[in-house]
């Protein structure tokens, strides 16, 4: 195991290395810098103040040199100032990523239950009314835009009813934990809804499929009671492709979500990466693409590590080979 | 079961109906669709800043809402004729000027230090020094001495006599107290400003709120300034809140999430006039045409447009006043020039281009685009008459004028194509490298009588030899502009210098290096318990009067 672990860490360094690089490089692709903006914007900017502007943000530098500028200060542990929030980049990542992750934890974690209950239930009477339904409902959620069911929510909860707030993170005075968490309900509700339909139907198809082996039949015919057939035999078995599934979906608990996060004016991480790359700021950008990243090689390392766990024919040593 | 389902729903919605729906009138929520990058008022350059900070500082000059000069920070406007601005020498033998301010005896930072001369010495420092990222450098070129008289007396010596000698708006006072550590190295000062790494120190203000609380993306808190040396505000707190979907942020005033939405920063024109076709009667709602000049740029290398009659026709064949009535309500008015028709210096009888299709047909005819193949115009030499139009994608407004701009063109055999980019692709690479084939659709946001130096001057056209420096995107080159803009800048006699505008505006109707569209107007959507607003229509927002908004 330790082995595997090793060559696992080798593996997602090279691959964060290489990121580094494509995205430094996409970026320095893109057309314009943000002086273009200020210049747009500002018709008695002259071109000296424009010239002078680009020194000092290093934007008139080669390429590679601001690259390698970049990395060097990286490895020594200097990730740089945000150049559109003006603080350091880890002072700025961090208020967006816990509001990301607390979000998304909260969205994930209620979408995997829900589709677990449902999933299991359409699987155990596939093709009834009860699975129809639940089918339905997957598919309605999964074909909702996410833009479209966010604002929806607002009117009907904020603005028809007026009984949650229509977005943001609340103000100072809070009073307890209430306070704070009636702004999540409606973006969770929001996300859970856009995510449950497709686990539902992973867990679902599964589950249709576990339940027809012969080893699903021979712990019925032992008389072993419906939970322990259909969660510890079946579940258990099932759980392989969708864990595959969730664990891809992980990255996305720390790269939060662009649409939802501005319709209900949440300062999450979804926004922070798309302003960032937007206005340029290649600090900012580069760290949190990179966290992305990183984060989706730890799920991934999580999702084989939950295979071994899942079904004992899967061993590390075949994982290496 | 049902009765059961029933029960706990009636329990949710009681339990969530203790939330409180809207703030008490000691707090007025403001809803806006930017955050501020920064807080320092001399670094970058941006709305939103301006819009929060204008509650929390005050500049020592700008212009009110009837677009006048007057004193903020000083207690008399200075002028050639009070004696307190005098012309002079520089130096090195320049017309320059020395113009003297007294900061008002009662002003001091929120902690209580007073507002002195040390304060506005400072403020030169940062600002001249090429390392600190403070703009406009322009204002820090010219102004090359102050002699400090006393604590709060001082006279700038600027190396230009311009006849905006006064107006120093740009000149934001830093709290030498506070900030002279951060400048220790002038280079980091921009990271290291207590605007950036202590935001809320109470000591880098002095309106008549303070900033209390930061919420990077989400929202800012002001309260009330005990030290603050005018009228005192209505309102206990304000908080300013980010929303940046304009649809949401409908939604957010109606939930009363939000008090009311900022016209500077809020929605666009079309969106405002249908939330008042709906909710109109629960809310005030007021638009105020202002400074930004929507217009098309030509891009005059471009042969079919270097003929003055062809751009002319361009014009003809648009009914902009219909444009504006059908897409805009008739609230934003129609440009005839650059100038705004609200600017003292606007003269109305230039060069004027109604809807007019025979005589645009006429002009096209007369410059050889005479003969029509399936609808389009073509020349003698079988070129059609074929152009594009660029904007920024995503812009609801622009693209829906466009398309009622192409429909009209195509009505006189002009086959115009839309072809447009994101933002940051249009003016980071295609305008300002003189890319756009043809026409250019966008916006200037400039000051009441803002000299268009940078944008009709030929030194400032951009090519790959000076590295694409300037704004004179279309190309245009005309030597008595040049002359003109010269003349207008030094000209300190109003009625000589409304002569010269004059002069200037008939050029541009007449010669057309852009096609004048119309005059964004900002829409303020305000409750019906706030009074008091006063939009101003040019980049000072209006929160620099906010002490005088009252509830009721």
């Amino acid at each position: 195991m330790s082995r595997y672990l090793a060559e696992r860490l080798l593996q997602s360094i090279l691959v964060l290395a290489i990121m580094s690089f494509v995205i430094y490089g996409l970026m320095w692709l893109m057309p314009g810098d943000p002086i273009d903006l200020m210049i747009s914007a500002d018709p008695k900017m002259t071109s000296e103040d424009a010239a002078q502007l680009r020194e000092l943000y290093g934007l008139d530098r080669p390429f590679l040199e601001r690259y390698f500028n970049w990395l060097g200060a990286a490895l020594s542990g200097d990730l740089g100032y945000s150049r559109l929030r003006a603080a350091p980049v880890l002072n700025v990542l961090g208020p967006a990523l816990a509001n990301t992750v607390v979000l998304m934890s909260c969205a994930f974690v209620l979408a995997v239950l829900i589709a677990l209950v449902a999933g299991i239930v359409a699987a155990l009477r596939p093709y009834s009314k009860l699975d129809y339904a639940i089918n339905l409902l997957a598919f309605a959620g999964i074909s909702t835009p996410p833009f479209w069911l966010a604002l929806l929510l607002i009117i009907v909860f904020a603005v028809m009813f007026g009984v949650l707030p229509a977005g943001g993170t609340g103000v100072t005075g809070g009073q307890g934990f209430w306070d704070s968490a009636q702004y999540l309900v409606l973006p969770v509700a929001s996300l859970t809804i856009a995510s449950v339909g497709g686990y539902t139907r992973y867990v679902r198809a599964a589950m249709i499929e576990t339940l027809r082996q012969d080893y699903i039949r021979t712990a019925w015919a032992k008389g072993l009671s419906a939970y322990d057939v259909v969660v510890g035999h079946g579940l258990r078995n099932a759980m392989i492709p969708v864990v595959t599934i969730m664990a891809l979906d992980f990255g996305f608990l720390f790269s939060g979500a662009l649409i939802t996060e501005t319709i209900f004016a949440y300062p999450g991480m979804g926004k922070l990466i798309f302003d960032s790359i937007m206005g340029n700021d290649f600090n900012l950008a580069l760290v949190a693409l990179l966290f992305a990243t990183l984060v989706t090689l730890i799920g991934n390392l999580l999702a084989d590590l939950a295979y071994v766990a899942l079904d004992r024919r899967i061993s590390f040593r075949e994982m290496e080979r | 079961m049902r009765k059961v389902a029933v029960l706990v729903l009636f329990l949710m919605f009681t339990a969530l109906s203790v939330v409180p729906a809207r703030a008490g009138k000691d707090e007025l929520v403001i809803g806006i669709t930017q955050f501020p990058s920064t807080f320092n008022p001399n670094i970058d350059s941006m709305l939103a800043k301006s819009y929060v900070l204008a509650m929390a500082r005050r500049p020592f000059t700008t212009y009110d809402p009837d677009w006048q000069l007057m004193c903020m920070l000083c207690t008399e406007l200075p002028t050639i004729e009070n004696g307190l601005a005098v012309p002079e020498k520089t130096p090195d033998g320049k017309d320059g000027i020395a113009v003297t301010y007294t900061i008002r005896p009662d002003a001091t930072w929120g902690d209580g230090t007073p507002i002195t001369t040390r304060d506005v010495t400072f403020t030169w420092e940062v600002g001249k020094h090429p390392k600190s990222g403070v703009i406009p450098k322009e204002f820090y070129r010219s102004l090359y001495k102050i002699d400090v008289k006393d604590d709060k007396t001082f006279t700038l010596h600027f190396d230009k006599l311009t006849f905006e000698y006064n107006a120093i708006n740009s000149f934001e006072l830093l709290p030498v107290h506070l900030e002279e550590a951060a400048f220790a190295d002038p280079e980091a000062y921009r990271n290291r400003s207590l605007y950036e790494t202590d935001t809320t120190n109470p000591g880098l203000y002095f309106g008549p709120y303070i900033i209390s609380e930061v919420v990077p993306g989400s929202h800012v808190t002001l309260t009330a300034n005990p030290l603050w040396w005018g009228e005192t505000p209505a309102f206990k707190r304000v908080v300013v809140r980010v929303i940046e979907n304009t649809a949401a942020l409908e939604a957010n005033l109606l939930s009363g999430a939000i008090d009311m939405i900022a016209g500077e920063l809020g929605l666009t024109i079309d969106q405002a006039l249908t939330f008042e076709q709906r909710h109109g009667d629960r809310y005030t709602i007021f638009y105020k045409p202002g400074l930004a000049y929507e217009h098309i740029d030509i891009n005059l290398d471009n042969p079919i447009l270097r003929d003055q009659r062809v751009r002319q026709a361009l014009v003809l064949a648009l009914d902009r006043e219909a444009i504006s009535e059908k897409l805009f309500g008739g609230r934003q008015p129609v440009a005839n020039t650059n100038v705004n028709p609200l600017d003292w210096v606007y003269v109305d009888d230039g060069p004027r281009y109604p809807y007019d299709p025979e005589k645009a047909a006429a002009l096209l005819d007369e410059a050889g685009w005479n003969s029509m193949k399936r609808g389009i115009r073509h020349n003698a030499a079988g070129v059609p008459l074929r152009l594009e139009i660029m904007t920024t994608a995503g812009n609801r407004s622009r693209e829906l004028v466009q398309q009622v701009l192409q429909s009209q063109w195509k009505q006189l055999g002009i086959d115009v194509r839309v072809r447009n980019q994101p933002a940051r692709v249009f003016f980071g690479e295609t305008v300002r490298k003189r890319q756009f084939p043809a026409m250019a659709m966008f916006a200037w946001i400039s000051a009441p009588e803002s000299v268009p130096r940078t944008t009709l001057h030929s030194d400032h056209i951009p090519t790959a030899e000076n590295n694409w420096a300037g704004q004179n995107n279309t190309g245009f080159r005309n030597a008595e502009v040049d002359e003109l803009i010269e003349q207008i800048e030094v000209e300190l006699d109003r009625d000589k210098r409304a002569e010269l505008w004059r002069r200037l505006q008939h050029i541009y109707a007449a010669e057309l290096p852009a096609i004048p569209l119309y005059f964004r107007a900002n829409p303020y959507i305000l409750p019906k318990w706030l009074k008091g607003v006063t939009p101003t229509g040019h980049q000072y927002p209006s929160t620099l009067w906010i002490e005088t908004w009252r509830d009721g």
